[in-house]
């Protein structure tokens, strides 16, 4: 009865079912509450992992994505949704029927490519490292279809969800990266922050077909 | 125990936040200058300290130049931005207070950018790059216009892809290194690595430098990942896009060298080089084209960034004594080169309050001495005699023609197409009658004719020590 | 030769009991819903006076109806009965064992579904045309999704034959399998679909706009209908057995037990059939119907979780050694 990989199996799986979520959501709110809910189940793996292999720092990794991610962000970004007033648009998502099959095809092909290339590594790091490299492919899926800069926002840290669960994944990162990792989730969020009023101020709407209008200088 | 190795990086991240109290922007432009200078000798003393090895940074035959030329870049550049600055304060186009945050920033910058260099942990590196990469997004975007947020946002985008993908690769490398060196810290460290490579897992490598190649690739500009480039270059402020071509896609090169090092001494793995080689060919002839149909002056210098960019990973790609040799050397001329032609776009600028290429004529007439700077920067840049770019141009060709005949018809088709536009501009720009506006220029021009003397005097001698450094560091690199 | 008698005896008996039960099955389903909404509701065997009444009932059929028109109902009756009889209920020890094929039963399923389909075009009405259509749309997506998690099942347990995915999964110990959980849902949307219940579409409707199933059974009376009705609940009971004994099949008599472990099964399936019955009464009430240009975003999540589930059990399965 291996519980230890079935538990990590589940939660990881679970975020990777967020990420599909992420996927076709309409509504900024159910994006963010969708991230929140991806944030805390990779804490959780986090801490799974930091109980199983027995390695204490990682309980503060744990604690840094709930503490950042799964609560600070999504309520931060939430109240600057609320603030600019576009909390009860309905985006249009880009075909989410295709961007679903698109999904499947990339978590298919990253659990072929990793399955294939670490065949020397225990068990879970193969299976983390597969299923994170899918929650990164699947974020980027997220931001290449979405229209609106709070959702690209929330794709880019989902594509940092997928990257700390490899990074835990690999046995024995040192703290550095970890803390590396989180430092850079604040500067992140901080650049965003900025931007995204900068944009509101200048474009009165956060809808990125604004931005599109100088397209270098092939006017 | 060096202390020059801490104090290149220190001293600017420490001066970063107090740049940003100080009121007065006088004084900050100033401070900035200063900071600058201090970190120029601290990176001068790495050739004199011993040198180091450590869990966490090295100075080593490859970065001990690259440390010595960014500070030096550096400090010309905060001498260019001082007296650039109160111009743009004049015109309205930042206020004081984004004066401050602006040096602040530019310390952040380089300080980050002096981390990439010298670090020995993996980890460190992509920490390095991944700070500077978000420090210039911001400053791309301080002019807070519509287009200059537009070019931020597209910046911010595509560098962040890369730092994910880059940030995955080096996760990889880590874990190829811990079947050979164990968990933890020995499987970070990049000499340790080097020493164990032949050990190290090859699939797992390869893989990985594909995600390096492609994470690293977009901050160095290579197409079809280049979209960030000329936007940013653009919208960005003068000095920003100076350090942008000048430093920042050298240092990312950088670091992909320090990847290809690794892969060259696992004799499994795939070739790194021809991967490289295509890369490059692609961004010299894409870029070269494009060339043609620029309208904004630091658009087109962008895309000559592009362009050379292209030919220095073509060069390493080719690999061999003789390419590295000279991809190293262009490397360095290319970084003094461009930004002396961007502190000139700069001036250019303010003398013609524009920057499309439309509104600028007859410079000749108006400003004989920049004129002549901007001349001598774009026959510098398109590789002609007696400039050192020649030098390091003429090497990677002749060692094509040597090794692969066929192969050397492409960089050399690409340099041709790319000096047609950059001379058809140039005559634009500097011959005919004069466009209106024509103002003063009050920016120094002190910092844009010394890396144009450098430059010259490197085409015409390359000292000693600094052939033998570049020979060192291109055996190195395999 | 005791175990062909034993096999064919609980065969047998498997078949009487499905077409027993059934309408038992729906009878539960409604008494709950209507004491959750504060009324009394018909009683539970309300199914069968109901059935009986329609027996008893003359057909009246359109004057351009044709024999396939008269036909079809019991074809369809027939299909679904056989697959209802293949699922493994209380023992998994059954005379027709090699021929209880998931894929086979999906075929069966497909067929009545089909001549369903057919036989309420074939009166030429408007309603029937509407019925057919949303129901080979929801079809199209149903199918590869319970294909998905047959496969899902049939990765682990290296069969498609129900009983033997029922005996491997038995002998499994209690544990978290996400690829699973996933093809449970994924199961269980499709087998709402399926059924026509909330959230797909509302069994108590009138309203002919939002009908789906009841839509093409509209034309029908009498014994014909009888028979339709019959199909319709048979598979209510198939699709909760299949999920009982894919996911639950717990307390099952394996192939080779005698009649005590038949009546364990046998309480044992009892005591699921009617959890499931209270649950779907339950769920109904709380949940309200989609617009039908929505189900397909439902069934295509269905295909995704099933999907999923695959790449998870292909992963586990990959990993551990």
């Amino acid at each position: 009865m291996n519980h230890g990989y079935d538990v990590s199996h589940l939660l990881a799986g679970l975020m990777v079912v967020a990420s599909f979520a992420l996927l076709y959501q309409d509504r900024i709110t159910a994006v963010l509450n969708t991230f929140a809910a991806q944030a805390v189940l990779l804490a959780l793996a986090v801490a799974w992992q930091a109980w199983t292999q027995d390695r204490p720092n990682l309980f503060i990794t744990a604690a840094l994505a709930l503490g950042l991610k799964g609560i600070i962000v999504p309520v931060a970004l939430r109240r600057m949704v609320f603030q600019l007033g576009i909390h009860r648009d309905v985006e249009q998502v880009v075909n989410a029927g295709v961007a679903l099959m698109i999904g499947l095809g990339l978590t298919t092909l990253s659990l072929l490519l990793v399955l294939k290339v670490t065949k020397a590594a225990p068990s879970f790091t193969r299976e983390g490292l597969a299923l994170a490299l899918a929650i990164i492919l699947l974020g980027f899926l997220m931001m290449i279809t979405r229209r609106n800069a709070v959702t690209q926002i929330v794709g880019f840290m989902s594509i940092e969800n997928g990257l700390i669960l490899a990074a835990t994944g690999a046995r024995g990162m040192p703290f550095v990266v970890e803390v590396s990792v989180a430092f850079s989730v604040l500067i992140a969020l901080f650049v965003f922050a900025v931007f995204v009023f900068r944009i509101r101020e200048r474009f009165d709407t956060v809808d990125l077909e604004a931005l599109d209008q100088v397209r270098g200088d092939r006017r | 125990m060096n202390p020059g190795v801490y104090a290149v990086v220190l001293i600017p991240l420490i001066s970063a936040p107090l740049l940003a109290l100080v009121p007065g922007y006088r004084v900050t432009a100033a401070g900035n200058v200063i900071v600058c200078f201090a970190t120029f000798l601290a990176g001068l003393s790495l050739l004199i300290l011993p040198r180091v090895v450590g869990d966490f940074v090295i100075v080593d035959d490859l970065n001990i130049f690259f440390i010595i030329l960014n500070t030096f870049v550096g400090f010309t550049t905060s001498t260019f931005s001082a007296s650039y600055i109160g111009h743009e304060i004049e015109t309205g186009k930042l206020t004081p207070l984004f004066v401050r945050f602006y040096h602040a920033m530019f310390q952040g910058m380089m300080g980050a950018m002096n981390l990439a260099l010298i670090a020995n942990n993996i980890g460190l590196l992509w920490v390095g790059l991944e700070l500077a990469t978000l420090i210039t997004v911001v400053m791309v975007g301080i002019y807070r216009t519509p287009s200059a947020l537009e070019a931020a946002w597209k910046y911010f985008i595509l560098g962040s892809v890369g730092i994910s993908l880059a940030f995955f690769g080096t996760i990889l490398i880590y874990l190829a290194g811990q079947g050979a060196l164990g968990e933890g810290l020995p499987a970070m460290t990049w000499s340790r690595l080097l020493a164990a490579a032949p050990q190290l897992d090859v699939a797992l490598l390869d893989l990985a430098f594909v995600f390096l190649l492609v994470g690293f690739g977009t901050k160095v500009g290579l197409a079809p990942l280049h979209a960030w480039l000329p936007d940013a270059h653009a919208e960005g402020p003068t000095p920003i896009s100076a350090v942008l071509s000048g430093l920042l896609l050298n240092v990312a090169l950088f670091a992909l060298l320090r990847y290809k090092m690794l892969l060259a001494a696992q004799p499994l793995a795939v070739k790194p080089g021809q991967i490289m080689i295509v890369m490059g060919l692609i961004s010299l002839i894409f870029a070269a084209f494009m060339l043609y149909q620029r309208r904004d002056i630091k658009r087109l210098f962008a895309y000559s960034s592009i362009e050379h960019m292209g030919l220095i990973t073509f060069a390493f790609g080719l690999g061999g004594p003789i390419a590295n040799f000279a991809g190293l050397l262009h490397m360095v001329m290319h970084s003094l080169t461009k930004s002396a032609i961007f502190f000139a776009v700069g001036h250019v600028a303010q003398a013609k309050g524009s920057q499309r290429l439309a509104d600028i004529r007859g410079l000749s007439v108006t400003h004989p001495s920049l004129a002549i700077a901007l001349g001598a920067g774009v026959i510098a840049i398109c590789g002609l005699p007696p400039f050192g770019v020649f030098t390091s141009e003429f090497l990677m060709l002749t060692t094509t023609f040597a090794r692969a005949p066929w192969l050397a018809v492409l960089p050399a088709f690409g340099l041709l197409v790319a000096f047609g536009a950059l001379i058809l501009r140039l005559q634009d720009i500097l011959f005919g009658a004069p466009s209106e506006p024509s103002h003063k220029v009050e920016a120094s021009s002190i910092p844009m004719v010394l890396h144009l003397a450098l430059v010259l005097l490197a085409g015409l001698y390359l000292p000693p020590l600094l052939v033998a450094w570049f020979q060192r560091a291109a055996e190195l690199l395999g | 030769m005791l175990a062909t008698l034993l096999a064919l005896a609980a065969q047998g008996i498997q078949m009487i009991l499905v077409l027993a039960v059934a309408p038992a099955v729906s009878g539960v389903t409604r008494k709950v819903k209507a004491q959750l909404m504060r009324r009394q509701g018909a009683p539970v065997i309300q199914g069968y006076r109901d059935l009986l009444k329609l027996v008893r009932k003359e057909v009246v059929l359109a004057t351009n109806a044709s024999w396939f028109f008269r036909s079809a109902p019991y074809v369809i009756f027939a299909a679904t009965w056989v697959a209802a009889a293949l699922v493994p209920t209380f023992a998994s020890g059954l005379m027709f064992n090699w021929a209880a094929d998931v894929v086979a039963l999906v075929a069966l399923l497909g067929a009545a579904r089909a001549l369903l389909a057919l036989a309420a075009m074939d009166v030429g009405t408007s309603f029937g045309g509407i019925g057919s259509s949303r129901e080979m749309m929801i079809a199209t997506l149903a199918e590869p999704a319970m294909l998905l998690v047959v496969l899902t099942l049939a990765l682990s347990a290296g069969t498609t034959r129900l009983p033997g995915v029922a005996d491997f999964f038995i002998g499994q110990p209690l544990t978290v399998r996400v690829s699973l959980a996933l093809a449970m849902l994924a199961l269980v949307i499709v087998a709402l679909a399926e059924n026509a219940r909330i959230p797909v579409d509302n069994p108590a409707t009138h309203l002919e706009l939002t009908m789906v199933h009841e839509a093409m059974v509209l034309e029908y009376s009498g014994r014909h209908l009888a028979m339709i009705e019959a199909a319709s609940q048979l598979k209510l009971v198939l699709y909760m057995s299949l999920i009982i004994c894919l996911f639950v099949p717990f307390g099952m008599a394996t192939a080779s037990a005698g009649p005590v472990e038949w009546f364990v099964g046998g309480f044992a399936y009892a005591a699921k059939l009617a959890t499931c019955a209270v649950v779907l009464g339950v769920w109904e009430v709380s949940v309200a119907k989609m617009r039908v240009f929505r189900v397909t975003d439902l069934l295509a999540g269905a295909l995704v979780f099933a999907f999923l589930a695959i790449l998870f059990a292909f992963l586990s399965k990959e990993v551990l050694p």
